[in-house]
């Protein structure tokens, strides 16, 4: 029950929270964007204050968290009090520092992975869009070859190879993902390979590269940005459910997914501590949702015009 | 029917054909490793001897193709292997946990799907009703949590109270509904998590519908919004709603390895973790085939389901 009042609450605080940001936003931002900033749903506006409020706390985790990332401040599982707010872990680390800190680490990992799987993923996609050929064939089926493995069993099994540490898991997931990526950069690409002025463009004689960084990639980064918000979630949740198989950022970094595996135990005596962590990625993947449903909203405009 | 059968056939012999490239990437992908496996396992530490008889032990010393016809003729046949860590048999470790997981899956698929089909279709009906907001809403959040998170505030609401076991044990003399009932909170977790994805996209699927134009004209004859989208737009979206079933029954391979975990459910998903941190590869690879199999499989299914429900698809490229 307590859970459902704390939920309700939560959302009764967000709503005023978010409809003040939103406000606020509006009156801050520079003319041509107040508009968009007035006329966004407070879903949206939730949203990205969520995302503000967590890269802040990423930024300054040193200065907000009151005790050190891995020190053993405590006893075991302390109960929550003055000193330590949200009691202690398993091994005596305050909760409260180790949760500030996962969102440096957690969230940091998770956007290094998104921002390397987009840069291979959109820079081969388009690519091929735009050579066409036995590079596009090649590429496309070899992607064809690996998406006909679900991305985290694959995962799972490139992780048995290649060991468990950061590096691998960036590189895997990061390589797991660029196949999705490089799909939706080739779909975009094709439609502006066939346009004009990317004909006019060649015939004018200009480069590849020229070509991506000048004439393709300024049109395609609106789908791509919305698609990097789901792909973010997507690698978030991937990496947060591998730590908690305890597969993924190993201990003694503070990482949400690790947080909850480790104090699982606590759950069963009926303390919500454990799900702390489990909320805190909840949250802004909520947060990432409501953004990029708002931008996809924008983007096409007559969704909902039916009926 | 003629083109029908030659449809299913080519959908068959190219799923074949992909099942051949995923067991050629689940095995090859330890040809990626820096040195060999071999060595891999046995760390730095490892005198060349020791390393030779593994390698001689395990196989290496034959080039990966003569390895690669081996290891398939054998999974094949059902044997696959001896696991690395245990020295056991794999297909003895796969048997028992193999008919559990797809237990636990086709359980939650049948919670999941009834209740995303008429989920779906009210939100498309009453769509930016109140009922289609707060449908959205949570089908948004159920989709952004992750399935631990479900799992444990589950954990946290029914086991802890004593509802429902949070640890399933099961046997094979417990009857169904035994079985059951130990196993109702990861199905319900699963449930959760998969209705979301296939609710949003069956309302999605609807509302697509209702924008052509004889929808339009039925609405304008005067027939009923339910009799709309139950006679005309239902059949029509079938398709669509086939490979959304589908997708997410293909997403609830990836789910369970999360959800048995929770659980401690004994499964494949849990064997496949457990053998990631052994770094059983011989294990994980057999586990990876399976799953991998399961996915194209469905995909398989649906493609020829969907192009059954609507002809039109068969005449496309």
């Amino acid at each position: 029950m307590g859970v459902l009042i704390f939920l309700v609450l939560f959302i009764a605080a967000s709503i005023p929270l978010s409809w003040s940001f939103r406000a606020g936003l509006a009156r801050v931002l520079p003319r041509h964007m107040k508009s968009a900033a007035r006329d966004m749903p407070l879903t949206a506006a939730f949203g990205i204050m969520v995302i503000a409020v967590y890269i802040l706390v990423a930024i300054f985790a040193p200065l907000l968290a009151p005790f050190p990332e891995r020190a053993v401040v405590g006893t075991q599982f302390q109960p929550w009090d003055s000193t330590h707010l949200l009691g202690t872990d398993r091994l005596g680390r305050d909760m409260l520092s180790r949760l500030i800190y996962g969102a440096r680490n957690t969230v940091g990992i998770a956007f290094a992975t998104t921002a390397l799987a987009f840069l291979v993923g959109s820079l081969l996609g388009i690519l091929a869009a735009l050579r066409g050929g036995w590079l596009d064939q090649g590429l496309s089926r070899f992607v064809d070859a690996l998406m006909a493995i679900p991305s985290l069993i694959f995962a799972l099994l490139l992780l048995t190879i290649f060991g468990t540490s950061v590096l691998t898991l960036i590189l895997v997931i990061a390589a797991v993902d660029a196949t999705r990526v490089y799909r939706i950069a080739r779909s975009v690409g094709e439609g502006i390979v066939v346009m004009d002025y990317i004909e006019a463009a060649r015939l004018r004689g200009e480069g590849n590269w020229y070509l991506i960084r000048r004439e393709i990639l300024p049109n395609a980064l609106a789908p791509l940005v919305a698609e990097f918000g789901l792909r973010f979630c997507f690698v978030f949740l991937t990496i947060s459910s591998l730590s908690f198989l305890g597969l993924g950022i190993q201990p003694p970094t503070a990482d949400w997914g690790s947080m909850v595996r480790d104090n699982a135990t606590l759950i069963t005596f009926g303390n919500v501590t454990p799900l702390l962590p489990a909320g805190a990625i909840a949250l802004l993947t909520v947060a990432v949702n409501f953004v990029v449903d708002w931008q996809l909203y924008r983007a096409s405009g007559l969704k909902e015009q039916v009926g | 029917m003629h083109a029908v059968l030659i449809m299913i056939l080519q959908r068959l012999a190219l799923g074949l054909l992909t099942l051949f490239v995923v067991s050629v990437v689940i095995f090859g992908a330890t040809e990626l490793l820096p040195g060999d496996l071999a060595s891999t396992l046995l760390g730095q530490a490892a005198t060349p001897e020791t390393v030779a008889a593994l390698r001689r032990q395990l196989g290496l010393d034959q080039p990966a193709p003569v390895r690669y016809w081996a290891w398939l003729t054998g999974v094949l046949q059902g044997d696959f292997g001896t696991s690395l860590a245990t020295r056991r048999p794999i297909a003895d470790m796969l048997a028992a946990r193999l008919g559990n997981t797809i237990f636990l899956a086709l359980y939650a698929a049948a919670l999941a799907v009834p209740l995303a089909l008429i989920l779906g279709i009210l939100a498309a009906l009453w769509r930016n009703s109140l009922f289609d907001r707060v449908a959205n809403a949570g089908a948004l959040s159920a989709i952004s949590f992750p399935e631990f998170f479900i799992a444990y505030i589950l954990i946290y609401l029914l086991a802890q109270s004593g509802y429902f076991p949070s640890m399933v044990r099961l046997s094979p003399a417990m009857s169904l509904g035994d079985k059951l009932y130990a196993s109702f909170l990861p199905a319900l977790t699963l449930t959760l998590v998969v209705t979301a994805h296939m609710m949003r996209m069956t309302r999605a699927a609807i509302i697509n519908l209702l924008a052509s134009p004889y929808i339009e004209m039925a609405r304008l004859k005067g027939v009923s919004p339910l009799r709309i989208v139950l006679r005309h737009a239902l059949p029509n979206a079938l398709a669509p709603i086939i490979n959304v079933i589908a997708i997410n029954l293909a997403y609830l391979i990836t789910g369970v390895v999360v959800v048995e975990v929770v659980f401690v459910y004994p499964g494949l998903g849990q064997l496949m973790v457990d053998s990631v941190s052994k770094r059983d590869i011989a294990v994980v690879q057999a586990i990876a085939l399976i799953f991998a199999s399961a996915y194209v499989l469905l995909n398989l299914t649906a493609d020829v389901l969907s192009t059954l429900t609507n002809p039109r698809l068969m005449r496309r490229k």
